[in-house]
Parts: C-alpha cells; structure tokens; sequence
C-alpha cells in the first residue's frame, strides 16, 4: 500500500510542475515574412576573437535589416565533425531558415554534401574561408588578410628589441602561411633582420593550447606575439610576461590594454549586408567573395598608445597606400625559408597566385 | 548500531523489478526537472520540445533513426563482451579502426563496383575493429591482463594513428594542404532506403541475429556461463580462452562495423573523431538495456531521441545542449541506483526497534 501512495505523490509532483511550467507558454510571434538565416560557429560567440568577430557582424547584419532578418545560431560545433556540422545545417533549416553560413573552414565537406543535395536547393550556402561552391546555392567568401597582416608586420617589426618575433599558428595550411607570410614581409620591410618563430597547435580553437605555445614562444625570446587561432590565449600570456601583442579578428585593447598594439580585424557585416540585401532581393548568385581593405571587409584595429608616433605614421602611409592599390603585398623577388625562390623578380602574385601558398618565406622558422 | 539494514534479495519477481526500474526513471525525470528549475527552464516544456524535437516532423525522425544506428550496432558489439563480464571500454577505437580500414578500402579501390565495394569495406571494418578487439583479449586469456585500461588506452592509440595518416600518408593533396583525408567517391556511400542511409535495416537484422545468438546457440550460451562463473565454465569443460577471444573479435567486429557505417555514409571520409562518443555512449545503453539485444534497440531509440531532442533544444529554443545531457546522467543514475534495491533489500525498521534485526544473510 506504501508504495502505491509514494507513486501516487510522485505523480501529484509531476503534475504540479507541469502546471507550474505550463504558466508562460505565449511564444514571440516571430514574422513569417522574415529572412531566417542560419549561422554555425565553431567556437563560443564571447570567444573575444574569431567566433566573436563572426557574430558582431551577425548582429551588425541584423539590426542594419531590423526585423526583416532573423538569425539564428549555433554555437560550438566541432569543424573535424561532418556530422556536427550536417546535423547543425539540417536543424536550422528544420526551423525556417533559408540561408545557412557555415563559419569556419572544416564545415566546408559538410556544406557542399548539402547545397548538392536536390533536396535542400532552395536552401542558400555560404561558406567562410572554403574553396568549394557551385552555381546555384553554394558561395564562399573571405578576405585579403595578407593586407592587415603585412601592417601589423611592420607594427612588429619596428616594436621589437630582440629581433624575435612569436606567431602561434592554427595549421600548416595555405591560409595561415599566406598570413605567416604577409607578417614576416611587413616585418622584414621596416626590420631586415627580424626572425619570425611559428608554433603550429593543430587547432584553429584551443584556448589552452593557444596560450601554452605562446608562453614557449616567449620562453625563447619572443618579444612580439601575434597569432593565427581564435582565442585570446597568446595575448594574455603576453601581457603576464609583459611583452607585446598583436591580435587577430577583435580589437582587444580593452581586454589586454598593457600589451595590446594592434590586430588584423575583420567587418563581416560588409559582406553579410550585401548579400543578404541580394538574396531577399534575388539576385544573388554565388561567389568567390574575397573582401579587401578598400572593401572594408578586413582592416588594421586602430593602434593603441603603445605604438610610438612614427611607428603609426609609417603604417598610415603604407595602409593609404594599399588601399589605393598601390601596394600589392607579395612582391618578387621572394626566397621560401629553404633558400628557393619562390616568386621571381618583376613577379606579383594576384589572389590565384597567393592562394597556391604552400612554403614560409625566409626568416620564418615553424614547429610542429 | 546498525539503523538502516541492508539484506541481498534471493528473487524478486518479475515485475516488482520492473516497478523499481519505472519508479527510478520517473525520479530521474523529476531530479532533471528539479534542476532545470533552478535554472529557469521548464520541464515539462523542455521535456516535450525534447519528443517533440526528435520525432516531431519526418527529418527530424530521420536524424533520431540516423543516431540511433551506430549506437543500436555499437551496443551489440559492448553487449557480448558484457555478457561475458569481459569489460570492452574501446568501442571508440574499434570503431575508428573499423573506419580506418574501410576507409583504406574505399580510398584505393574507389573504382570497384559499389556492391562490391561496400561488401569489402564491410569485411575489412569487422576484421580491423575485430583485430582491435582481439589483442586485449589475446593478453586477458594469455596473461590475465586489466582489459579495462588495455581496452581503454586502446582507444587512444586508433586516434593517434589516424591523426598521423591525416597528416602524414593519407593527407588530401586537393586541400590547399589542409591536413584532411579525402573524401570517398559515390561507390563508397552506402545508399538510403526510405530516405535513410541502409545502416538502419543492418542495425535490425543484427539485433535478431545477436538475440538468437547469445540465447540459442551453443557458442551464446557459453558466452553467458562465463560471464557468470569461471569455475561452472571450466567444470563443464569448456574452452575458456577460445570463448574470450571469439566473443572480443564478434564484439569488435560490430563496433569495426559501426566506424565503417559512419565513415561511409555520414562523414564520407576518416576523422579521428569519427567515433563521436558513441564507443561511450553504447556502454551505457547496453547496460540500460540489461544485456539483451531487444531491448537495447528500444534503450538506444530513446537516447537517440535525447541526443536528437537535445540539440534541437539549442537551435529552436536557445537552450543549452547540455540540458538533454543532464536528462541522460540523471537516468543514468537512478537507473543504476534502482539495481542496488533490486538485488538488496533495505528496511529502516532499525531505526524504530534497534534490537531484533530480521533474520537473513548480512550483504
């Protein structure tokens, strides 16, 4: 008899939190007519970095639209995971959305498995940093890092006393090399004898990670420290060996201001703006977007007080300089950190030829 | 000054067992609920967003039925090592392996015929996963090793090996040298059947085959006496070594078979995080499912419905994923829990008249 009275009172409980719970059930009446757009982000959208640069322009895209855009997000989804990725995709696109964008470079199999899928054609793809697309609903889009990069080399360069500067790296790819690239030239223009050390952690996000290979930067003299990962991590240990950095994807002035100099950064609400203003108005197709300073799509943070008047000065003028076109960044000749030439004299690369990046140049030394 | 007096139980019936079991389930409900809370959600709603984001509409179904796969196989291959009380913690690693050499087998005959192709990535899997499973098993019925820490840092090395053929041997050179394994050509995809990827109908046919196994067959039978006596094993003359490894290389086998299913169909290429926890998850659920194959594809549906619910949970209601994990960990609690009172019996009565304890074998 006991124990069909304790069923009983667990039931009683039950039913009292359903009718607790059942209280506010009204739910937003959200607008049919709105735009749902999906986005998938690899790390947390306070990651006070990649992922965080990613959603202000989020954000920024939504309330330029105000209320005929609504977004929703998933954040966290681990990139080396088709399946994370897929199930993120098809989750959003069960809620209404109509426009997925894929944010960091592992989602890129998954995407493409999708948009050729005739059962999500209407569904439009955009994918950041990839190579994959097609021609009906499956862009990609990026910037000329290469160009901010090459400032904040010059930054570095003329900052540093011990001619050491530290880079911590995601992955021995074309996208971080062009970067790796683009910093030690910038560097080399102003500081012929500069010497760039990269550590590659093998993670594009890994706080912890990115932090421990900062502090083994530092522990050979580094007195500079930039990064190509998403977090924070090489900046604050930079600031605790009272050193230098320069970021990447947010202005992090505020976070680290004793050592904080500058940072390649990034304004993707210049694209999403564009293109989603094309999609509702139906005219968009995909593309290969590839955002330059000009565009506004990448740019240099504003440098902080730590940075001496010249130094600004010097950077402005090659800035004003790259943005009227004057200024292509991979000049010939250029020699890879084997001793090859690379590009030849009198050459220039284009985007193509940037983007076939596979070597260091010369004063860069990488750990795997 | 013993208050509380605990007793084992000689049999409790049938469905006085299963009482205990619902009674846990609807606590662990509650416990979750009570925390959700806390934290200002609402139970019940989430409870039936969870059901509602797993079964709600047909993709939704589709993506329940597509987590359930792996887990229904995975928990089949856990299933027969525990029968046998032989602990198999390296499901993970079986799986990668598994998905390894299938991967191997799609990525250099990519041209053979699909069936062909699929049938070859199927053999090689089971052999890989099987292989896997077999050198722990080798040691224990040799040596007497821990199969437990050797299953487990067995899953450790699959990962590192295959993140040395990702960026070593089997680097994609298509990838501007990201270091990723190509993906695997159209032959190499199982095909869908209703829409789903054909792993389903082979999560069902096993869950038969492994039911009559383990309770019709000679080789079952004696997979469960010596899982329940070493000593009644060995009197009754049967070959304890040989039984251990047969059930490892079926028990790996099926995990190898899962790692092929998910890199064929889901990813289309090796990762090394192909395994996805599910090597993890499975243990639970065979556990949850008391060893018995029926039951494991009912137990598996339901978590796959967790996992699916709760990553519904996040993108609809923008709640964290991690509430459908706290749902799982509180099951998983009081379930277990329940076995400790369905195998003793504790009586308070101590408290109340200290000196005449009921008779009865102390635990």
């Amino acid at each position: 008899m006991k124990k069909v009275l304790s069923v009983l009172l667990i039931l009683a409980l039950v039913f009292g939190l359903a009718a607790c719970g059942g209280g506010e059930t009204a739910e937003e009446p959200a607008g049919d007519e709105a735009l749902k757009v999906g986005f998938i982000y690899i790390g947390t959208k306070n990651d006070g970095g990649f992922t965080q640069a990613h959603h202000e322009g989020t954000m920024a895209m939504e309330e330029y639209f105000g209320g005929k855009v609504t977004t929703i997000i998933k954040e966290g989804v681990d990139d080396t995971d088709k399946q994370a990725a897929k199930e993120a995709a098809l989750g959003m696109i069960d809620q209404g959305a109509s426009v997925i964008v894929a944010c960091s470079f592992g989602f890129m199999d998954a995407l493409d498995e999708l948009a050729n899928d005739p059962a999500y054609a209407d569904i439009k793809f955009l994918h950041f940093s990839g190579y994959k697309m097609n021609d009906t609903n499956f862009g990609n889009y990026f910037g000329a890092t290469e160009e901010p990069r090459y400032l904040s080399g010059i930054v570095a360069g003329m900052q540093t006393e011990t001619n050491k500067l530290g880079y911590v790296a995601a992955f021995p790819y074309t996208e971080v090399q062009i970067g790796i690239n683009a910093f030690t030239l910038g560097a080399q223009s102003v500081n012929p004898d500069v010497e760039v050390k990269v550590v590659y952690i093998n993670s594009w996000y890994d706080p912890a990670q990115e932090k421990a290979a900062a502090e083994a930067l530092l522990a050979q003299g580094c007195d500079v420290i930039t990064q190509h990962c998403d977090t924070t991590g090489p900046q604050v240990a930079a600031a605790e060996k009272g050193v230098y950095a320069i970021g990447y994807n947010m202005d992090n002035s505020a976070v680290v201001p004793e050592s904080f100099l500058t940072a390649p950064i990034w304004h993707h609400e210049e694209f999403l703006i564009a293109t989603i203003q094309a999609i509702m108005d139906g005219t968009w197709t995909p593309e290969s977007y590839y955002g330059t300073m000009a565009d506004g799509y990448v740019d240099l943070a504003p440098m902080t007080d730590l940075v001496p008047a010249e130094t600004k000065a010097a950077v402005e003028a090659v800035k004003a300089q790259i943005i009227a076109g004057e200024k292509p960044i991979f000049v010939g000749p250029i020699y890879d950190n084997a001793g090859n030439l690379v590009v030849p004299e009198g050459t220039t690369l284009d985007r193509g030829g940037i983007w076939e990046t596979n070597y260091l140049v010369k004063g860069v030394t990488a750990v795997q | 000054m013993n208050f509380i007096k605990i007793t084992k139980r000689d049999d409790l019936p049938r469905n006085k067992a299963i009482l205990i079991r619902g009674v846990a389930i609807l606590l662990s409900l509650i416990c979750a609920g009570l925390v959700m809370l806390i934290f200002g959600l609402e139970p019940i709603k989430i409870y039936t967003e969870i059901i509602n984001g797993s079964l709600g509409s047909e993709m939704r179904i589709k993506q329940t039925i597509i987590k359930a796969i792996p887990l229904v196989i995975t928990s089949l291959g856990i299933l027969v090592a525990f029968k046998m009380k032989f602990w198999n913690i390296g499901a993970e690693g079986q799986i990668i392996m598994g998905a390894m050499a299938a991967a191997y087998v799609a990525l250099n005959y990519g041209e053979t015929p699909k069936p062909v192709l699929l049938l070859l990535m199927v053999i090689a899997s089971m052999l890989a996963g099987g292989i896997w499973a077999f050198i722990p098993a080798f040691f224990k019925a040799k040596m007497g090793t821990n199969e437990t820490i050797f299953t487990l840092m067995m899953n450790y090395i699959a990962i590192k090996f295959v993140t040395y053929l990702q960026y070593g041997p089997w680097k994609d050179p298509g990838a501007q040298g990201f270091p990723k394994i190509a993906q695997f050509g159209d032959n190499a995809v199982l095909p869908a059947v209703f829409g789903i990827h054909a792993g389903w109908i082979i999560a069902l046919i096993l869950v038969v085959l492994m039911y009559i196994f383990i309770n019709h067959t000679k080789k079952g039978y004696e997979i469960t006496v010596v899982g329940e006596s070493l000593e009644t094993a060995r009197y009754a003359g049967m070959n304890i070594k040989s039984i251990i490894i047969t059930a490892m290389l079926i028990s790996g086998g099926l995990c190898g078979l899962t790692g092929m299913i998910q890199a064929s169909a889901i990813e289309r290429t090796l990762t090394s995080g192909i395994s996805a926890g599910y090597g993890f998850t499975a243990i639970i659920t065979a556990w949850l499912a008391r060893l018995n194959a029926i039951a494991v594809l009912v137990v598996c549906i339901l978590f796959a419905m967790l996992i699916q619910g709760g990553a519904y949970l996040q993108i609809a209601m923008n709640v964290p994923e991690s509430v459908a994990s706290l749902v799982q960990g509180s099951v998983l609690f009081f379930v277990l829990g329940s076995d400790f009172f369905i195998q003793y019996k504790v009586s308070l009565q101590g408290l109340f008249r200290k000196k005449n304890a009921e008779e009865g074998g102390a635990a």
